[in-house]
């Protein structure tokens, strides 16, 4: 191996790197939809049921967003996609990190025998169809709930997690600090959560912004397909499939949540990317 | 009385290939050991046991009086207590995202050592030759040797009366790695060191016993400077002659 | 006559960072030099230096002449008819020097075409076989007809070497680059390969550039030596002379450590 050399001179402490316009991008699109999926838990411009305009009305100071066929403020409806979009992506990959992480970890530790089996059943899980796989377990239950969608996404992202923290958490097992640690007397559990699962976290944290996009994408084919929630409490995916008759006369049906849609998830990738920066431990400055 | 002592271990993964054949020796307190031999000959499975980190085979390794048993848990503690280790390569045996006073802690919180931790590991800071303000910057921020005191500093923050080092010289620069054996000779004052390591000088500037390892079987074992001067085995023979000399 | 490998002025630069600074060395043909640096003193960059193999990101001022032909700010094209035939490496870690992949006859016969091809003949079949069982024979490799079946890992490290140094002599070069050649071998595999390479030089009188930090293993096969400290050559002469009587502090500091370490295995504290 090559050798190192020693200086006894320490280098100054480098100054705080500055945080990538990637970064702030994706936290002010995300800060928005965010903002407005709070505003709804206690105001909204409308209540979501009254219909409180023309039919199809289109964008006006009264009614940003116009109406939709029976009268009712569109933008309300937009925001309360918002909140929903959330709640499925923040639901789904908490559920898939929970189970894959905790996989995932169960497998760098498994003898080669479970490892193996445990890694061709994730190869299995992963090549099936996330939104077949959803619609399956949706079929499976007996209605269709917000939450059963979340769930079945839960599980679709758990299997790509497992099989990420797999591989990370092997790679950290390699090193000699984990059997450093032991050498120090810490426990099997105090290494994994003192060395692996800090050293995982920043791709693992990377890996479930991107999954929460695609979570709310498959949620809103989901709903797309009818298999999600009728307004007033529709998710974007909804209001699109309603907005497909009308959509030469009253385009905004189709803009607005569409514009939505496309500025969360555009706005989670962003924040993944400028994370992934974060993340270098190379960056780090010290206290 | 030794503080370890390696009786008849054998270690192997079958009945033709065994790593270590029936290898014994004795560490004395005070008295530091070298544990020379190339790859193959069994050093690092022999240092892997005597952490700890497997069963022999065959034999037994003792503590004091007591039979190292890695499973049980109480036993394990007292023992690391008292058994550290310094490995070879400095970018990798410390956490990238954990502070210093985080890596030379570790040994501390985990062995439920009481006292402030924070005045003992500034201490090891300062008997490894760097300065105690280092506390909240990150591995990367140091130079190879540096990382290498950090570790060694880790070692023996825990006041061990063993230091097992694992080849901990033999990826610094020449410079450097007569800087660090210099370090560890203060150290021997204080802890007994058995210095496993390929590199004869190393050894034998370090060293008071020595033992040969070749093949999983010690060949040649006693007093450095005799073994130096009348090297009885042909592979200690043969050890000494291949390390080039200076004098050419 | 004309040195073989003659650097002027050589500056390696990094954006900011200043990598070697103002190097200028010479080796006339048979003639051995040793390039003594610890890490970070530019030596592996200065032997890709004259491989015309830097990365990109690096800058080169200065002149290199390798055999009559300037290496700096030259095609690729030109430089690629160089390599071999001028100039051929070895490297420091034989686990990555080979490909993991071919099995090792193959991967000696690649220079052994290379260089056929180049003086207008072909080599294959029985002829390819024979050369480079010969080849491995050359380098005392003990089982060729074996080892040439083999995968690089299904064989020990100094008998990978081995096989490095032979894929280098394939070429027949004029100036044979060792970058730390012997740096990741057991001492006793270490002695056997350094007195191969001693051996296969004198005798086909190739050129040698040694690169080491490793000071008893340079005094050993060279006959003379530039130290290079962070880029920038603070001693040179021969060996013999910088080691008894270095000029500069900072190969002294080399110089007493080396003998620190050879003064104990004498026995003397």
């Amino acid at each position: 191996m090559s050798t190192v050399e020693e200086t006894m001179a320490l280098p100054p402490a480098k100054p705080k790197a500055r945080h990538s316009f990637t970064l702030w991008l994706g936290l002010v699109l995300v800060g928005i939809h965010v903002a407005m999926a709070a505003l709804t838990l206690f105001w909204t411009p409308y209540d979501p049921g009254s219909m409180s305009g023309g039919r199809l009305a289109p964008p006006s100071w009264e009614h940003w967003a116009g109406t939709d066929r029976l009268g009712r403020d569109f933008f309300t409806q937009i925001m309360i996609g918002s909140r929903i979009a959330l709640i499925v992506g923040t639901g789904a990959v908490a559920i898939g990190a929970v189970i894959g992480v905790t996989l995932g970890m169960l497998a760098a530790f498994a003898t080669k025998f479970w490892d193996d089996a445990l890694a061709a059943a994730l190869d299995i899980l992963i090549a099936f169809p996330t939104l077949l796989l959803a619609m399956l377990i949706v079929a499976l239950g007996d209605s269709a709930s917000l939450f059963t969608a979340i769930l079945a996404l839960g599980i679709a992202i758990s299997a790509i997690v497992a099989r990420l923290t797999r591989i990370l958490a092997k790679r950290v097992l390699g090193q000699d600090y984990i059997i450093a640690s032991r050498t120090s007397g810490t426990s099997w559990p105090g290494v994994v959560s003192r060395h692996v699962l800090p050293n995982i976290w920043p791709t693992l944290s990377v890996n479930f912004a991107l999954q929460f996009g695609l979570a709310v994408i498959a949620e809103a084919s989901l709903s797309y397909l009818g298999l999600g929630a009728p307004p007033p409490n529709a998710s974007w995916g909804r209001l699109l499939q309603e907005a497909q008759g009308t959509v030469y006369t009253a385009p905004i049906g189709a803009i607005a949540p569409g514009i939505a849609l496309v500025t969360l998830v555009i706005g989670m990738n962003l924040l993944a990317d400028g994370l992934r920066d974060i993340g270098d431990p190379t960056r780090k400055r010290s206290r | 009385m030794s503080i370890v002592s390696v009786e008849n271990v054998s270690f192997g993964y079958g009945r033709d290939r065994l790593v270590l054949n029936d290898v014994s020796l004795t560490v004395k307190p005070g008295v530091s050991i070298g544990l020379v031999g190339e790859s193959g000959s069994g050093k690092t499975t022999l240092l892997r046991l005597l952490l700890g980190l497997g069963k022999p085979s065959a034999g037994r390794i003792l503590f004091g009086d007591k039979v190292l048993d890695a499973g049980n848990r109480g036993f394990m503690r007292d023992y690391r207590r008292n058994v550290q280790a310094v490995f070879q390569d400095p970018y990798s045996s410390l956490d990238p995202r954990q502070t210093v006073l985080g890596i030379i802690s570790e040994p501390l919180e985990s062995l439920g050592i009481a006292g402030d931790h924070r005045q003992m590991v500034i201490a090891a800071l300062e008997a490894v030759g760097l300065e105690g303000n280092i506390l909240g910057r990150y591995p990367h921020e140091f130079s190879g040797g540096q990382r290498q005191r950090i570790a060694i500093a880790r070692a023996i923050v825990a006041r061990p009366q063993l230091v097992l080092a694992d080849e901990a010289v033999s990826a610094l620069d020449l410079s450097t790695k007569v800087r660090i054996v210099e370090l560890f000779k203060e150290l021997a004052a204080q802890v007994t060191l058995l210095f496993v390591s390929h590199d004869l000088g190393v050894v034998a500037a370090l060293c008071e016993e020595i033992v040969i390892l070749e093949r999983g079987r010690i060949v040649e074992s006693g007093n450095t400077h005799e073994i130096l001067k009348n090297p009885q085995h042909p592979y200690t023979r043969t050890l000494l002659a291949s390390v080039p000399r200076m004098s050419a | 006559m004309s040195a073989l490998l003659d650097i002027r002025n050589l500056t390696l630069r990094t954006g900011a960072e200043t990598l070697v600074s103002d190097l200028s060395l010479a080796i006339e043909p048979g003639a051995r030099l040793g390039l003594i640096g610890e890490s970070g003193s530019g030596k592996s960059l200065t032997s890709m230096a004259v491989m015309g193999l830097l990365p990109k990101n690096i800058s080169v001022e200065g002149s290199i002449l390798l055999d009559g032909q300037q290496v700096v700010g030259t095609r690729e094209g030109t430089l690629n008819k160089l390599r071999g035939q001028a100039a051929a490496v070895v490297f420091q870690e034989p686990l990555t020097a080979l490909d993991p992949l071919m099995k090792i006859g193959r991967q000696v016969a690649e220079p052994l075409q290379r260089r056929w091809s180049r003086e207008g003949r072909r080599l294959d079949g029985r002829d390819l076989n024979r050369e480079v069982i010969g080849l491995l024979e050359e380098v005392s490799l003990p089982t060729p007809e074996r080892i040439a079946a083999s995968f690089p890992h299904e064989i020990s490290g100094g008998q990978r070497q081995r096989v490095a140094i032979a894929m280098a002599l394939a070429c027949q070069p004029k100036l044979l680059i060792a970058d730390e050649p012997t740096t990741a071998l057991d001492v006793t595999t270490q002695a056997e390969v350094l007195k191969l390479l001693d051996s296969l030089v004198r005798e086909s009188g190739m050129a040698l550039l040694f690169i080491s930090h490793d000071l008893p293993v340079v005094s050993q096969i060279v006959e003379s030596v530039v130290v290079l400290r962070k880029g920038v050559a603070v001693e040179a002469g021969p060996v013999g002379e910088v080691f008894a009587r270095p000029q500069d502090a900072y190969t002294r500091s080399l110089v007493d450590a080396a003998q620190q370490f050879d003064r104990a295995l004498e026995g003397v504290r």
